[in-house]
């Protein structure tokens, strides 16, 4: 028997404004791959251990997975593919790059999403800092020595501009 | 995997009274859904037993921190986050702050909530034990009106709680006073982010240099927050000069009469039990060096 009904929701991903009904068992991170075939927001755990499909609600960042798409309505939903502008890498994206801050490459796009936020929330400044506001994230191949050395650098420039 | 999926149902009220009349005429028929980083986690790993969800997230009057001179309210769909940065808790109840930090990663601390937390019945929740050592009461909001009692009481079993079907936990509320000196311990396989094995809220308040009220609560070690009643009855009247010179053996034996620790996939009931005790033990004997 089927009980459940269908949600009538409007939000945006990465600017894009959605309005779909979905059904209530959806959740985000299942919303953007099944129905938006955007694959970059990346299916771990499952639940809500692995960071893997971090992304930014509102600026937040969130585990999509523990996020029911019905739930949505108004939000402002911002995934890896919505991070470059322009045709330019954000500079977390470049800074991983540039670091090598990752080997398979599947937590990553978790991994930025969430040292976007982190470098936004202004919380972290030190390397222990920084490994603590991570530590949502799990990296399977032990790249974190990397990771940090790329938040490290985005938040060093964004203290240049600042100064 | 996931259970049976279409069995399950979200329903996304726009008002809070709406959601009280719901809950009303159908009780115990809904299950409330504030933040969702527990109830989620079951829903994903396909255990989860409540069938139709009622979403919480657009009632405003559930949502904020509200300082008056008297007291702190934070209402139930207050984050981790929320509390963890708020100033005047980090300056009058940094117990609370220090549970909210502890409790999950950055981005579990932007959904999870303090009505979850409490609302969840689990005792091995971070926050309750702080609430409990700080004497919060808690409001409960029905179509008929709001219910408060002292958070204390209001667990009363194992993921039992003195809650009404047709009842949402709206918040709870702190006194402000000054003069409080706080201790909040979490062990756990991790520094953070890991459930607790124990967790320790102690909190005293000083009137001229007298001890005039004490709050020490467990987490993890019973199956409600465990109060230990008989050492704070013991340390009121005390300074702390006299009070960290209590002999540690009756300050542990005191401890451990108010829990029941078990064992379970955490950790041993023999392991909790000491450390529980020398938690307590900790706490008194470092009076004197507590930050007001």
């Amino acid at each position: 028997m089927n009980n459940s009904s269908l949600n009538k929701v409007s939000f945006t991903v990465n600017g894009q404004t959605i309005e779909e009904e979905v059904a209530s068992w959806v959740t985000l991170l299942d919303f953007l791959r099944e129905r938006l075939h955007q694959y970059g927001t990346k299916k771990g755990c499952d639940h809500g251990q692995c960071g893997a499909c971090t992304v930014l609600v509102n600026g937040k960042r969130v585990n999509s997975c523990l996020v029911l798409a019905a739930r949505l309505e108004g939000k402002e939903v911002t995934t890896v593919e919505g991070l470059s502008s322009n045709g330019e890498l954000h500079p977390m994206q470049a800074a991983f790059l540039e670091h090598d801050a990752f080997q398979c490459g599947y937590c990553t796009p978790g991994q930025i999403c969430s040292a976007v936020a982190l470098v936004e929330e202004g919380t972290a400044s030190t390397r222990d800092e920084i490994r603590e506001w991570m530590s949502g994230n799990l990296c399977r191949c032990g790249a974190y020595n990397n990771i940090v050395d790329a938040v490290s650098e985005v938040l060093d420039a964004q203290k240049g501009v600042r100064v | 995997m996931r259970a049976y999926v279409p069995d399950f149902d979200i329903t996304v009220p726009d008002r809070l009274d709406d959601a009280l009349k719901m809950l009303a005429e159908k009780p115990g028929f809904y299950r409330p859904l504030a933040g969702g980083t527990d109830l989620m986690v079951v829903f994903n790993a396909g255990h989860q037993i409540y069938k139709n969800f009622l979403s919480l997230h657009k009632f405003q009057e559930l949502h904020g921190i509200h300082v008056t001179d008297e007291e702190v309210e934070i209402r139930a769909l207050a984050t981790y986050t929320d509390l963890r940065y708020h100033p005047i808790l980090k300056a009058e109840f940094p117990m609370l702050c220090q549970a909210a930090a502890e409790s999950g990663a950055g981005a579990i601390q932007n959904r999870g909530t303090i009505g979850g937390n409490i609302g969840n019945g689990s005792p091995a929740a971070d926050t309750p034990p702080a609430l409990a050592a700080y004497g919060a009461e808690i409001d409960l909001i029905s179509k008929d009106g709001v219910r408060s009692l002292p958070f204390r009481n209001f667990q009363t079993g194992y993921k039992q709680m003195d809650l009404r079907p047709e009842e949402l936990i709206r918040g709870v509320r702190l006194k402000r006073k000054s003069g409080r000196l706080h201790s909040y311990r979490k062990v756990g396989t991790r520094k953070a982010q890991a459930i607790s094995k124990v967790c320790f809220a102690a909190t005293v308040r000083l009137e001229s240099g007298k001890i005039v009220e004490a709050g020490i609560a467990y987490g993890s070690v019973a199956p409600t927050v465990g109060c230990c009643e008989k050492l704070e009855q013991k340390l009121v009247g005390l300074s702390l000069a006299e009070a960290s010179k209590l002999d540690p053996m009756e300050v542990k034996k005191l401890a451990g009469e108010s829990i029941s620790p078990i064992d379970d996939i955490r950790s041993s009931g023999e392991y909790r039990l000491k450390v529980a005790k020398n938690l307590a033990a900790d706490f008194v004997s470092n009076l004197e060096n507590l930050n007001v």
